[in-house]
C-alpha cells in the first residue's frame, strides 16, 4: 500500500445532513414532523459525547497532569494521602532543581541526545538510499534484499537480543554508544516506508525528467528527494522517539553510569527511592516526558501522518 | 510482524477498494533509464549499509540464538561446547520458566481483548468531527509518545498503598485498607497490564480512524433511523466494518504482550515481583542469560527460542481464527 493512498482517508459525508431515508421523498420532508425532538435527541447525544470525552480525557492525560502539579508542590505540601490536593498550593520548583544537582540529570540527557542524533541519522540517510534503490531501480537480488527485509521483521527483538548482546561485546563495542546504536541503526519498517514512497512517484514525472537530460544523481535529487519530505519527517520523529524511550537494550549494553540514558537514568533513579523525596523523581519522570511532548505536539500532524504510513509494514 | 495495512483491512467499503486499485495502478515498476547507473558499483554502495545491518543484525541474531541453545555459552564469553538438546530438557522442568510463560500468557490474555475493543471505542467516539476534536485525538495519544520508564513511574505513585488511588477508594469508603497494588503478585500483574492498555490505547486508535473512514456512514444514519442505540450500532455496524483491523490490533497487541519488560521492571522492581513472581518472558531471558555471573547464554537462548515459537504461534493462530471467520 502506498503512502499516499494511506493518508488521506475521504471525507465521510457529515452525519448531520439529514440524508434521506428509504421511503420518504427527499432531505425538506424529513425536516418537518419530527423535527423538534430528533433535534433535542441530537444535542444530547452531543452532551454526552463531550462527557465521554472528557472522561476519557482524564484517563489519558489524569495520571501526567497528577504526576506534573505534584513534582510542583512545595516541600510542606502533602503529595500522598488524604491531605493531597491536585493543583499544588505553594508551587515551587525545588524538586527540579534537587534532581539536577543530586542526579546527573544534564548528562543522562546529554547522552539521550547522543543516541538520537545517531539513530535519526542513520535511520534517515540508509533507509532513504535503500528505499530507492528498491522502488525505483532494477538490479539483481532486489527481491531476494526485499524478502530479507520482510523476514527480519518476524523477529522480536526480546527473541534475538541475548545473541546481540553477545555479538556487541565480541566486537568490543560493550558499554559503548556505538553498542547500543549500531544493531538498531537501520529499521526495516523504516525502509519499507521510503520503498513505498518513492514508488508512489509516476513514472512520467521521471520520463520527463529524462528527456530534459537529467542524469540519475539530479534526478534523484530534485524529484525523489523533494517527493519523500513527507516520508522523511515521519521516520525521523518516528525514531527519534523511540531512540529516547528506549529502555530494555541500553539496559543490557550500557553499564557504567557516565553512558546511562535519560530513561535508564530514572530507573535507577527510582531504584534507589527510599533515599529520595518522591517529588523528585516525578520531576525527573517529568524532564524525560516533556521534550517529546513538545515535540509531540509541535508536529503532530506528522504524527498521525506517520503512523498510517508506518502501517504499511 | 503484521502484513495487513488499515486501509487494505478496511476495503470491506467500495469506495475503498476504488482507491486502493489507483494507488496499485500508480505505484511504477522501475522505469527503464533508471537502471542504467554509469558506475555498477553506485547502487552497492548505496544498498551495502542496509543490507548489512538487516543481515548481521536482523538475521544472523536469530540463526546464532538457535545454534546457541544447543551450547553451554556464557554472557562474557567462555562456555559454547555442544550440549545436544540438554538446555531444551532443562526448560520442560524449569518451573520459573513456566511461571514466566504463564504470565506472559496471562499477560496477552487480558491485554489483547482490552487492547482490541478500548480504542475502537475511543476511535468512534473522536471519529466525529465535533468543535475541538483535534485537541482530543491529540491528548489521548500523549501516553503513546511518552517514555515508558517515566510513565510507568507516574503509576507508580498512582498506585502507591497511599497514592491517590488508594486514597480515594478509601474516602468513597469503598475499601478499609489500601489495596496492595504493587506488592501482591497477581495485583502487580494487572496493574502491569493496566499500564500496557493505558499506554497502548492511543496507538491502536490511529488503526481504527483509518478504518473508521472506510464504514459508510449511510449504515449509521439507517440504523438511527430504525431506533438503533450507540450499543448496537457499536456491534452490529463498527464491529463488522473494521473486522480485519480488530485482527490486525489482535494480532500487533498480543506480540507486544509477549514483549513486556519495562513495565514489570518499573513497577515490580529489579527482581521482577515479589521473588521473581511477576517476571514475562523476556524478563526471564535477561535473567538467565545476561547476568554477568551466574548467566548462561546457552540456557537463555533456549528460552528465546521458546519466546520465538510462542510469537509465531499466537499470530498463526489469530490468523486462522481471522479467516475462519472470513468464511462465514
Amino acid at each position: 500500500m502506498t503512502a499516499t493512498t494511506t493518508s488521506t482517508p475521504p471525507a465521510r459525508p457529515s452525519a448531520t445532513s439529514a440524508a434521506p431515508a428509504p421511503g420518504t421523498r427527499g432531505p425538506r420532508r424529513l425536516r418537518l414532523s419530527p423535527a423538534s425532538w430528533r433535534d433535542k435527541g441530537r444535542q444530547r447525544a452531543v452532551v454526552a459525547r463531550y462527557v465521554l470525552l472528557v472522561l476519557v480525557l482524564g484517563i489519558s492525560i489524569g495520571p501526567i497532569v497528577w504526576q506534573l502539579f505534584s513534582s510542583l508542590k512545595g516541600p510542606a505540601e502533602a503529595i500522598f494521602g488524604s491531605a493531597a490536593t491536585f493543583v499544588p498550593r505553594d508551587p515551587s520548583l525545588d524538586a527540579y532543581r534537587t534532581v539536577f544537582d543530586q542526579v546527573p540529570m544534564a548528562q543522562y540527557m546529554r547522552n539521550s541526545l547522543i543516541m538520537c542524533v545517531l539513530t535519526v541519522t542513520s535511520q534517515v540517510v540508509f533507509p532513504t538510499l535503500a528505499g530507492y534503490m528498491l522502488s525505483r531501480v532494477a538490479w539483481a537480488g532486489r527481491r531476494v534484499f526485499y524478502w530479507l527485509l520482510i523476514l527480519s521483521m518476524m523477529f522480536p527483538f526480546e527473541s534475538i537480543m541475548v545473541s546481540l548482546y553477545m555479538m556487541v561485546r565480541d566486537m568490543g563495542l560493550g558499554d559503548s554508544f556505538v553498542g547500543v546504536w549500531l544493531p538498531g541503526a537501520i529499521a526495516a519498517v523504516n525502509v519499507l516506508i521510503m520503498r513505498a514512497t518513492f514508488a508512489a512517484v509516476p513514472n512520467e514525472v521521471e520520463e520527463a525528467a529524462l528527456l530534459d537530460g537529467a542524469d540519475e544523481w539530479t534526478r534523484f535529487r530534485r524529484i525523489f528527494l523533494p517527493a519523500a519530505k513527507g516520508s522523511m519527517v515521519v521516520v525521523i520523529i518516528n525514531s527519534f522517539i523511540s531512540a529516547w524511550d528506549d529502555f530494555l537494550w541500553p539496559f543490557i549494553v550500557l553499564r557504567s553510569e557516565e553512558h546511562f540514558t535519560l530513561a535508564l537514568g530514572l530507573a535507577r533513579l527510582s531504584a534507589s527511592a527510599l533515599s529520595f523525596d518522591p517529588r523528585v523523581i516525578m520531576a525527573g519522570s517529568i524532564i524525560a516526558i516533556a521534550p517529546i511532548m513538545v515535540l509531540f505536539v509541535v508536529l503532530q500532524r506528522y504524527f498521525f501522518r506517520g503512523v498510517e504510513s508506518g502501517a504499511i509494514k | 510482524m503484521a502484513t495487513t495495512s488499515p486501509a487494505e483491512a478496511g476495503t470491506l467499503a467500495p469506495g475503498a477498494s476504488r482507491r486502493a486499485e489507483r494507488g496499485r495502478t500508480r505505484r511504477s515498476r522501475p522505469s527503464s533509464g533508471a537502471a542504467l547507473y554509469r558506475a555498477w558499483w553506485v547502487p552497492v554502495l548505496w544498498i551495502l549499509p542496509t543490507v548489512v545491518v538487516i543481515a548481521a543484525f536482523g538475521i544472523f541474531p536469530f540463526v546464532n540464538t538457535v545454534l546457541l541453545s544447543f551450547t553451554d555459552a556464557r554472557p562474557l564469553g567462555g562456555g559454547g561446547a555442544f550440549v545436544g538438546w540438554e538446555n531444551y530438557s532443562r526448560l520442560l522442568t524449569d518451573d520459573d520458566f513456566w511461571l514466566a510463560t504463564r504470565n506472559s500468557v496471562v499477560y496477552a490474555v487480558i491485554a489483547v481483548p482490552l487492547l482490541v475493543l478500548l480504542p475502537l471505542m475511543v476511535a468512534q467516539l473522536v471519529y466525529r468531527r465535533l468543535p475541538g476534536i483535534g485537541f482530543f485525538r491529540t491528548a489521548f495519544y500523549t501516553p503513546v509518545v511518552a517514555s515508558m520508564v517515566a510513565v510507568a513511574l507516574v503509576w507508580q505513585n498512582l498506585l502507591n498503598e497511599r497514592g491517590p488511588i488508594n486514597t480515594a477508594l478509601e474516602r468513597f469508603g469503598l475499601i478499609d485498607s489500601p489495596i496492595p497494588f504493587l506488592s501482591d503478585t497477581t495485583l502487580l500483574l494487572l496493574s502491569a497490564i493496566a499500564l500496557t492498555v493505558w499506554k497502548g490505547i492511543g496507538w491502536y486508535m490511529i488503526f481504527y480512524l483509518a478504518a473508521l473512514a472506510n464504514v459508510p456512514g449511510s449504515l449509521y444514519e439507517a440504523a438511527e433511523l430504525d431506533g438503533a442505540g450507540p450499543v448496537r450500532r457499536f456491534i452490529h455496524i463498527t464491529m463488522p466494518g473494521v473486522r480485519l483491523t480488530m485482527l490486525l490490533v489482535g494480532i500487533m497487541s498480543g506480540i507486544g504482550s509477549l514483549r513486556v519488560f519495562t513495565e514489570i521492571y518499573v513497577l515490580g522492581g529489579a527482581t521482577g515481583g515479589p521473588g521473581g513472581a511477576d517476571r514475562t518472558l523476556p524478563f526471564y531471558i535477561r535473567d538467565t542469560a545476561l547476568d554477568p555471573i551466574s548467566g548462561n547464554a546457552g540456557y537463555g537462548a533456549a528460552v528465546s527460542v521458546a519466546l520465538f515459537v510462542l510469537t509465531i504461534g499466537l499470530a498463526i493462530a489469530s490468523h486462522k481464527l481471522g479467516g475462519s471467520e472470513d468464511d462465514q
